[in-house]
């Protein structure tokens, strides 16, 4: 009876309960990001037909008090997110948790790995492109479109090898990443162009200094960061063509990409492109060899879960550069011919054909990579990859030798990364890694002419660990440090001579194999020992002004073209030597970044200065008379050298109207010597005036003008030779200048487009006209300066499809 | 834990490669390399015409690129006329490459121009044979010497240079020849 009477109560309670709760259910629960389990904050929770809603916290819960059983429909919204509705009958008190996902534009941004991008946290001093922006640039290359960026320039060889400068730095001073690899395509050379088909970009981030040290510490000019298009987690197919055609070069290109996506994580991604143009053109005449070929192609296949993933892709970048024929010279007298001569010697009829001097490049990535989530841990990554890049150069040569390359050089790099993500502390993110590389290079033998660079082993071994703390709404912190460990061995050739001459028999005899010939085989072996680090703060103002600080000290051990390259330079007809004795170089940069917004003007403004301790540069030092003729000498030097400058840039809109400005200035001094640095940046500025409307199926017209200033700091490495007056045949000492820069040049830039919406396939039809007024102008950062103008008008139009 | 595995495979077959990658190639002393289009040396021999002891002039260069050369010369004789002959050489090969035939074969693509210094007295000719468009190669020449003099005789081998340009054929290299330096060799002549 007692027990029943209990049971009673019991069961009175809880009709009570329920009877007098049937409209004090609740709904509570948490939304989080799909593709990365961050909650969402502010994501609006709402009653569909009734006037309840609720918003997401910090952490991303909700709660809705006061309702009724009966049958209900929630809707969650958040700003980048695509809404999603869900119909429940309630029944009793409920725990919802919901999983959003952003709208696709929004979803590259947000599916960076590390979120390096997004995060305020951390102080590194960027700039981007996005994929609209990019799109552009499909029938150009990456150095073209970086180059919109305010503080990247390029360092061209003729028109087609552009090679990125960030804040004044290049080659392997400056890194690339792409899709989280960092590229060893033999980037030493200055007219080694990056192996990326833009095509495959749909966002690049410029780190502007060493801050990025997850993806190496030897980024004393920057990094570049280049992300493909992720597939979502969701059943869709995406695709986009892009069509391109110029009227500079008589050719164009074609980039096809789809993404297979299911909602069950997994996707397949292929991507493929081809470009073909021909003999390119300045105002007054044919380029003659200048035309270009390119096919690449990416697939990837992955399974991407929410606590897991695993993910392989395979990238082919082929390309086939002519190089102008004029820029292939003999010796001194050829140069000063060629730099008198105001035109280029050899200008032929238009012609598709690719002839000698030329360039094949052939680069392959492998990677293998995955990701776990350990609740109480972050996220643990393993990735593998493999790249081989196959470098073919073809020179003018004698005997029907034209066939075989002057330079066979095969790079495999092996790279293993494993890192972890460790977020388990609420205002720390910290990344922790290790990573290791093995390298080989080997110079095929059958060339005929002897190696530039020999055939090395390289490892390297690299550990980091860096964190970002929240120390308040307005205030973050970010430190990293990591060391990295580089281990050469090369077998190189010398010639016993050259090896006499330059002490090495007395510095390095414990590297002496034997002799062979007039050639002595060496084993020189180096361990080099490189530490780097950063740490910076951002301060973000009440009106979301943002003010960022950032240290960082960037440590690049030498490279094999500056330990060991030796031989002759056609194309700037010098002899460069490598040095043994090089040490590594190690930059303190100190940069800032002021951003903000005010109603209708947004600007960036970045100062920097970077003072560099044993910088590595090449120069004339003496002529060498060889039964070619004369050439100058180039060998490298170590100095201490100071770098500063300013980038900013603004935009102003009022009605459909949208004004962009950027402007860069950089001044580079060696400051043992008092002297300029070699390839600085001139200052220049460019304006932008757009009109849009969106109303006219978002129609837009563009003018850009584009100034580059003269640049009158640059080292005087002009070099006196006796040169053969070939009339008198007396000798006569000339002066060869090298070394001066071409005057200031504007050009004008024209481009207008317009989209249809077919069915659900949308069509962009592009319009670009550059150097509208066929401009003749040299550019002091063009290596081929001395030998024929940069181009004129090139005309192009661009059709786009996404479907 | 499924993926757990795969990652443990991967991790296993990471280092399977590396070590793998590390082993090979390595160790292996690379092969020689013989500059193979190198001309090492330059011969000219001048046979006085009507009979005499043949005169040698060489510039050899055995480092390739080197910085070592060694020039050898005579004295020529004045009022006396040369029968002349350029030889180019690529002595590090054994035999030594004879790469006057190259020259020879791609005819059309290449001129030997003789630069003679002012005050040197002598006058030259290009002789022997022309190429299929009627062009001197300039292999071999005529060099008849005046009175008693010294100065510069400089040797310029011309690859893909213009052929037809004004003066070319009588041997006078012009800025309008252009082309690319392949030799420049010069040897200081006196002649007594």
């Amino acid at each position: 009876m007692y027990q029943k009477s209990i049971l009673l109560c019991l069961f009175i309670f809880f009709s009570f309960v329920t009877q007098a709760q049937d409209c004090e259910l609740t709904i509570s629960g948490k939304v989080i990001d799909l593709h990365d389990n961050s909650p969402l904050f502010g994501a609006a929770v709402t009653l569909v037909g009734l006037n309840e809603n609720a918003y997401t916290n910090k952490n991303g819960f909700y709660k809705i008090k006061g309702l009724c059983k009966g049958k209900i429909q929630l809707k969650v919204s958040h700003a980048f997110c695509e809404p999603k509705t869900e119909s429940i009958y309630l029944k009793e008190s409920l725990q919802i948790n919901f999983k959003l996902e952003h709208h696709l534009e929004e979803l590259n941004e947000v599916l960076l790995k590390g979120k390096l991008y997004n995060n305020k946290s951390n102080s590194f001093i960027s700039s981007q492109i996005k994929s609209q922006k990019l799109e552009k640039f499909s029938g150009a290359s990456l150095g073209d479109a970086l180059k919109s960026i305010s503080g990247v320039s390029s360092l061209n060889t003729g028109n087609s090898i552009v090679k990125p400068i960030i804040q004044g730095l290049h080659s392997s001073r400056v890194l690339v990443i792409n899709d989280n690899v960092r590229l060893h395509d033999q980037q030493w050379g200055v007219d080694h162009a990056p192996n990326v088909d833009i095509n495959t970009a749909t966002n690049i981030t410029v780190i502007k200094g060493a801050s990025a040290l997850k993806y190496g510490g030897d980024a004393i000019g920057g990094t570049i960061v280049i992300e493909p298009q992720k597939a979502p987690i969701k059943d869709t197919l995406m695709g986009k063509t892009i069509l391109n055609s110029s009227s500079n070069g008589r050719g164009g290109s074609i980039s096809t990409s789809l993404i297979k996506a299911k909602s069950s994580g997994l996707n397949y991604r292929f991507q493929g492109s081809l470009k073909r143009l021909g003999d390119l053109k300045a105002p007054d005449y044919q380029l003659t060899n200048t035309g270009q070929r390119e096919n690449n192609i990416s697939l990837g296949i992955g399974l991407n879960k929410i606590d897991y993933g695993i993910d392989f892709s395979y990238r082919l970048t082929n390309s086939e550069i002519g190089i102008l024929r004029a820029s292939h010279i003999g010796n001194a007298r050829d140069l000063v011919n060629s730099i008198n001569r105001q035109e280029p010697f050899f200008i032929e009829d238009f012609s598709y054909t690719i002839a000698n001097p030329k360039q094949e490049v052939t680069h392959q990535i492998y990677k293998l990579e995955t990701f776990k989530k350990i609740k109480t841990l972050g996220e643990f990554s393993l990735q593998y990859s493999f790249q081989q890049n196959n470098r073919l150069e073809f020179d003018i040569r004698r005997g029907s030798r034209g066939d075989k390359p002057s330079m066979d050089m095969d790079l495999k790099t092996h790279t293993l990364l494993a890192q972890l993500e460790w977020n388990s502390l609420e205002s720390f993110d910290s990344n922790f890694g290790l990573e290791f590389n093995a390298q080989n290079n080997f110079a095929n033998p059958n060339t005929g002419v002897r190696r530039l660079i020999p055939d090395y082993n390289m490892y390297t071994a690299g550990i980091f660990a860096t964190t970002a703390y929240d120390i308040s709404e307005r205030w973050n912190l970010d430190a990293g440090v990591r060391y990295d460990f580089n281990s050469i061995n090369a077998d190189k050739f010398y010639v016993t001579s050259r090896w006499e001459n330059l002490g090495y028999d007395r510095l390095f005899p414990e590297f002496e194999i034997g002799e062979n010939g007039n050639q002595i085989l060496t084993n020189p072996q180096f361990d080099y020992h490189t530490i780097s680090a950063t740490v910076g703060a951002t301060y973000t103002f009440k009106n979301d002004f943002k003010l960022i600080g950032n240290l960082s000290s960037a440590s690049r051990a030498p490279n094999p073209s500056e330990l060991f390259s030796d031989g002759l330079h056609h194309s700037i007809s010098s002899i460069e030597l490598g040095d043994l004795q090089l040490k590594p170089e190690q930059s303190y940069k100190a940069g800032v970044g002021f951003q903000g917004r005010l109603k209708k003007l947004s600007f960036t403004i970045q100062p920097f200065i970077n003072y560099i301790e044993d910088f590595i540069v090449l120069e004339p030092n003496g002529i060498e008379t060889t039964i070619r003729g004369a050439f100058p000498v180039y060998e490298y030097r170590q100095t201490n050298a100071r770098l500063y400058g300013l980038d900013v840039s603004a935009n102003y809109s009022f009605d459909n109207f949208e004004f962009l400005s950027n402007f860069a200035y950089v001044n580079g001094r060696d400051v043992e010597q008092n002297e300029a640095l070699i390839n600085m940046p001139p200052f220049n500025i460019s304006n932008v005036i757009t009109y849009s409307k969106k109303e006219w199926n978002n129609f837009y017209v563009s003018l850009n003008s584009q100034l580059v200033t003269q640049q009158n700091e640059f080292p005087d490495t002009n070099f006196r030779t006796a040169i053969v007056n070939t009339t008198t045949g007396e000798f006569e000492e000339v002066e060869v200048d090298i070394s001066s820069s071409p005057e200031a040049y504007h050009l004008l830039n024209f481009s207008s487009g317009i989209d249809f919406n077919l069915n659900k396939t949308k069509l962009s039809i592009n319009v670009m006209i550059n150097n509208v007024l066929n401009t003749k102008y040299r550019d002091y950062l063009n290596r081929l300066r001395f030998y024929a103008d940069e181009v004129g008008t090139n005309a192009m139009l661009q059709l786009k499809l996404n479907y | 834990m499924k993926s757990m595995k795969t990652i443990k495979l991967l991790g296993l077959s990471l280092i399977a490669m590396l070590v793998f990658s590390a082993c090979s190639d390595d160790d292996d002393a690379p092969q020689v390399i013989n500059e193979e289009e190198v001309i090492t040396t330059l011969n000219l021999f001048l046979t006085p015409e009507g009979g005499g002891e043949v005169l040698t002039f060489t510039y050899r260069d055995l480092d390739g690129d080197g910085s070592n050369p060694e020039i050898s010369s005579s004295v020529l004789s004045a009022n006396t006329t040369y029968t002349g002959r350029v030889e180019f050489l690529n002595e590090l090969e054994d035999p030594a490459e004879d790469i006057t035939i190259e020259v020879l074969e791609e005819a059309d693509e290449h001129q030997v121009f003789y630069i003679v210094e002012d005050s040197l007295n002598a006058n030259l000719a290009y002789t022997g044979a022309l190429d299929d468009d009627g062009n001197p190669i300039g292999v071999e020449f005529r060099l008849s010497t005046v009175g008693a003099s010294q100065g510069n005789f400089t040797v310029i081998l011309i690859h893909e240079g213009d052929k037809n340009a004004p003066g070319a054929s009588e041997g006078n290299l012009s800025d309008e020849v252009g082309g690319e330096t392949d030799i420049e060799v010069t040897f200081n002549i006196t002649i007594e």
